[in-house]
């Protein structure tokens, strides 16, 4: 039986051992030819950086001034072969100013090998290539643990940075983080398990890659970008590509925007065949002919793709000529060209950082999440779903320069297709029936001051009094609503925003809303304030010294701040802008939560 | 999906995709078993129509017999769009492998044949067989690989590729290179040829050839042209060749396989690269990268 194949990528910090790793996989499984080996001891006493040992970087640095200046500029692919699998290995550059090429390199991986010297841990790079991974959708990660020999085989040296990975990685989407203690240099674990480490119970890296499997997909219907038309006769039109998700017999009935009809032939790689899968190049001639051409998407019938001109997606910028919202590139999504513009760049993700950045221009290697809009709507699905519906290059159209990679997260509803709904059922009317009186309560003050739990208390106060009322909490609404969103000042005011803007529609439903938000800065409180409007605002502020939240420190939040483990940290590097008339001011160093509580409740029927 | 099939999927994708965006496409077909099998994919790919380009051979008036024969007859056979072209120039100046220097050779009667054919003909994109595990600048290159209106690849500043999301887009005069079989490596061409039983240029096979040795390599005495140095006494002996190109520049191996099956056996155990034989490859330190930016494919 043909063994199957596996595509990955290997990065990490120059200094990990990206090019000895690969130097030995190659020289374990006995693919370093003798001419090659040869070529490489000579290129490696006129170009290497290693000493006397050989340089393995040289057997990838293949371009004349990588070897010129010691540095890894494009992506080399090779390729291995064991008797279980095939492999084609990309090795990406670790250099910022190449993130382009690692891009290339990532965007056809199924896994990737990234590498950390054990003596360093997680460095800058580290996390850069995890985050470019992780937007290139590459779900099968190996933290490969390197120089293990060099911190003497220690398993506690191991575990913190798997621990410290695990944290760092825990919202990049990964399915899977297999991390192996290894010394490429010496071959621990490479391709067999090390009697140096016992303690590791785990697969070497080669058995690793020639068994893992990815995560199962969910059956998804069929789906075709058409490539071409194919018209040889009058007898024959059929219509080409690559099957993209699901499969096809013939006899079912597909469709495109067209209409729909039964599949009369299908071709598999030109072969007559009764089905095609996942994958597949295939000719498909249907009973009735439709009137479909190149960007068209054939879908199974019963399941069409969503279609839209507008959407959010994410952006790595590939082009010496920096972004400009508003200007007109070509889009190429599937196989469908279509002229369209970024009309807003939502932010920019700094890459070694995560940080969420305002910007009014993207430079090359810059990624960000912005808003497209096309001319013309095309037949898509989310990139996380599928990489060949959701993926899109965006090409310059005076240069026909490849600018960027995107990736579709969901279409936007287009803002002009709206008109405003009225209900028959007002706010009024719902509180009536409710018997209360609707009212947002909105809780500041700085993390760990408590907030959340004196809100649960009122909440618990209301609910025995048979009043109806729900709870926003700002951790919560950052685990849905608000995911998407950092902690700059810039997400903070869109987090608030969002916040208010929900707040108001459960008071449209005639429900009192509690709401615990840190919300530092005057500004957005008193934005949330206009938005709600001013009747129906109650702001509370729980006032608790900042010494004396850092001494409860519920969540481990303050350590970790201290320690310059989180940025932006309200009370210790982020200012709090503490309320100037709050209605109401709780003293928690002076009365139990429980009589706080009863307070919040007081004001709130004595104001009902 | 399975290696093979997902080689065979991808090569026409590729095929597809350039015949799609390109407005004049060529493919380049230099014989050899690499070539064989991108034709192959080819016919796959657009069938039950034909092969909606040309195809080009460069013919520096220096490939084996054999290979001109297998040319036309292949061009017969599927009825090819076969178009043949040789830097007359160089011919009438007397360029050859002998006196000229394998590197001055090569330039003229391959990579300025090759700029004048597609210069001549408007092509804006032209396939070549090339593979990633062929060479170390190989390795590095594009699917599609763009070049400018002189021709010249710029290693240092290619365009990002993503997914199989590939930009065919050019400017008059600009044109792209396309490698279908990027990420095939040698033994895949030959598990494909004995799957798809392609036919190929029987001198992969072993045969009997008068040769010399030269810089470690065994050169067949071809035709009368081979020139041997004083001393030099051509022997026979039980060859094969691995890859295909000029005689006098070509290597063959030692061998006894006469099929397909004990190619690939012969393969799996060999211990040199493919390319070794070839004495252009050898002229000097990143010899191909050079060429390749030149315009060599």
């Amino acid at each position: 039986m043909e063994p199957d194949l596996l595509r990955f990528i290997t990065c990490g910090s120059v200094d990990d051992g990206k090019s000895t790793l690969i130097g030995r996989l190659l020289h374990e499984t006995r693919l370093i030819l003798d001419d090659q080996a040869a070529t490489l001891a000579r290129d490696s006493r006129r170009h290497g950086t290693t000493g006397d040992e050989v340089d393995y970087a040289l057997l990838v640095d293949g371009l004349q001034a990588e070897r010129e200046q010691g540095i890894t500029i494009d992506v080399a692919y090779r390729f291995i072969t064991t008797p279980r699998r095939r492999f084609i290995v990309a090795d990406t550059p670790g250099h910022e100013q190449y993130t382009r090429n690692m891009a290339t390199g990532a965007s056809t991986a199924d896994l990737a090998i990234l590498l950390v010297d054990a003596r360093h841990g997680l460095v800058t790079q580290t996390r850069r290539h995890s985050l470019i991974v992780s937007l290139l959708g590459i779900r099968q990660i190996v933290l490969a643990v390197n120089k293990i020999d060099l911190v003497g085989f220690d398993p506690a040296v191991f575990e913190r940075i798997v621990a410290e990975y695990a944290q760092f990685s825990a919202g990049l989407g990964f399915d899977a983080v297999t991390a192996i203690p290894l010394s490429a240099r010496y071959g621990d674990n490479v391709v067999a398990r090390s009697v140096r480490t016992p303690w590791y119970v785990g697969l070497a890296l080669l058995e690793h890659l020639e068994t893992v499997q990815p995560a199962s997909q969910v059956a998804q219907p069929f789906r075709m970008p058409v490539q071409l038309v194919s018209r040889p006769d009058s007898e024959f039109r059929g219509y080409s590509g690559t099957v993209a998700a699901g499969g096809v017999r013939v006899g079912e009935r597909v469709a495109a925007t067209a209409g729909s009809s039964a599949v009369a032939r299908i071709l598999v790689a030109g072969v007559e065949a009764e089905a095609a899968e996942t994958g597949q190049a295939v000719t498909i001639a249907l009973v009735e002919p439709l009137d479909i051409s190149r960007g068209d998407v054939l879908t199974a019938d019963n399941a069409p793709l969503e279609r839209s001109d507008q959407f959010q997606a994410r952006l790595v910028w590939v082009d010496a000529r920096p972004l400009s919202a508003g200007r007109t590139y070509w889009f190429q999504i599937g196989t469908a060209l279509v002229p369209g513009s970024v009309t807003r760049i939502r932010h920019r993700i700094a890459v070694n950082t995560q940080e969420k950045v305002s910007a009014t221009e993207l430079a090359m290697n810059d990624i960000a999440v912005v808003n497209v809009s096309l001319q013309s709507p095309v037949a898509f699905a989310p990139f996380a779903e599928n990489r060949m519906l959701g993926g899109f290059i965006i090409i310059d159209r005076e240069t026909n320069a490849t600018a960027a990679a995107g990736m579709i997260e969901f279409a936007l509803t287009r803002a002009a297709n709206l008109t405003w709904q009225p209900t028959v059922i007002d706010k009024a009317a719902r509180a009536r029936l409710k018997q209360q009186t609707p009212v947002v309560v909105w809780f500041t003050g700085l993390s760990g001051a408590g907030k959340s739990a004196i809100a649960n208390l009122v909440e618990q106060k209301l609910y025995a009094r048979g009043l109806h009322s729900t709870l926003l909490d700002g951790d919560n609404v950052r685990h849905g609503l608000n995911r998407d969103l950092g902690f700059t000042p810039a997400d903070r005011v869109e987090n608030i925003r969002r916040v208010a803007e929900v707040a108001t529609l459960f008071l449209d439903a005639g429900l009192i809303v509690l709401c615990c938000f840190i919300s530092p800065y005057r500004a957005e409180r008193q934005m949330a304030r206009e938005l709600v409007g001013d009747g129906e605002f109650i702001e509370v502020f729980v006032d608790t010294p900042v010494e004396e939240c850092r001494r409860r420190d519920v969540k481990g939040l303050y350590a970790k701040a201290d320690a310059g483990l989180i940025r932006n940290f309200t009370g210790v590097s982020a200012p709090y802008e503490a309320p100037e008339q709050p209605e109401l001011v709780l003293h928690t160093s002076t009365a139990s939560a429980d009589a706080l509580a009863d307070q919040v409740v007081a004001r709130l029927l004595g104001g009902g | 999906m399975r290696y093979l099939s997902y080689l065979e999927a991808e090569s026409i994708h590729i095929l597809r995709e350039v015949v799609a965006q390109c407005r004049l496409p060529v493919m380049l077909y230099s014989v050899g078993k690499d070539s064989s099998v991108m034709l192959h994919l080819a016919q796959k790919a657009f069938a039950p129509g034909p092969i909606p380009f040309a195809l080009l051979h460069v013919d520096t008036g220096w490939k084996f017999r054999e290979m001109i024969a297998f040319r036309d007859e292949t061009a017969r056979r599927l009825g090819l769009n076969l178009l043949v072209h040789t830097n007359e120039e160089g011919r009438r100046a007397g360029v050859n492998p002998f006196d000229s220097g394998s590197s001055h050779y090569t330039q003229v009667m391959k990579t300025e044949a090759l700029k004048q054919a597609l210069g001549a003909h408007g092509f804006d994109a032209a396939f070549g067989g090339a593979r990633r595990d062929e060479e170390v600048s190989r390795a590095k290159e594009r699917i599609f690989s763009f070049r400018t209106a002189s021709q010249e690849w710029d290693p240092k500043n290619q365009r990002p590729e993503f997914w199989q999301a590939y930009n065919g887009r050019v400017k008059a005069g600009e044109s792209i290179r396309v490698f279908p079989l990027s990420n095939w490596t040698e033994l895949d061409i030959w598990a494909y040829i004995q799957q798809e039983e392609i036919p190929i240029v029987p001198l992969y096979f072993a045969q009997d050839h008068q040769v010399v040795e030269r810089d470690g390599s065994l050169i067949v005495v071809h035709d009368e042209r081979m020139r041997l140095a004083p001393g030099e006494v051509p022997q026979t002996r039980r060859l094969r060749f691995r890859s295909l190109g000029c005689y006098p520049l070509t290597g063959a191996m030692p061998s006894d396989a006469t099929s397909i099956a004990e190619i690939i056996a012969e393969m799996q155990a060999v211990r040199t690269s493919e390319r070794g034989g070839r004495l252009i490859d050898r002229d000097e330190a990143s010899s191909m990268e050079k060429k390749k930016r030149e315009g060599y494919f």
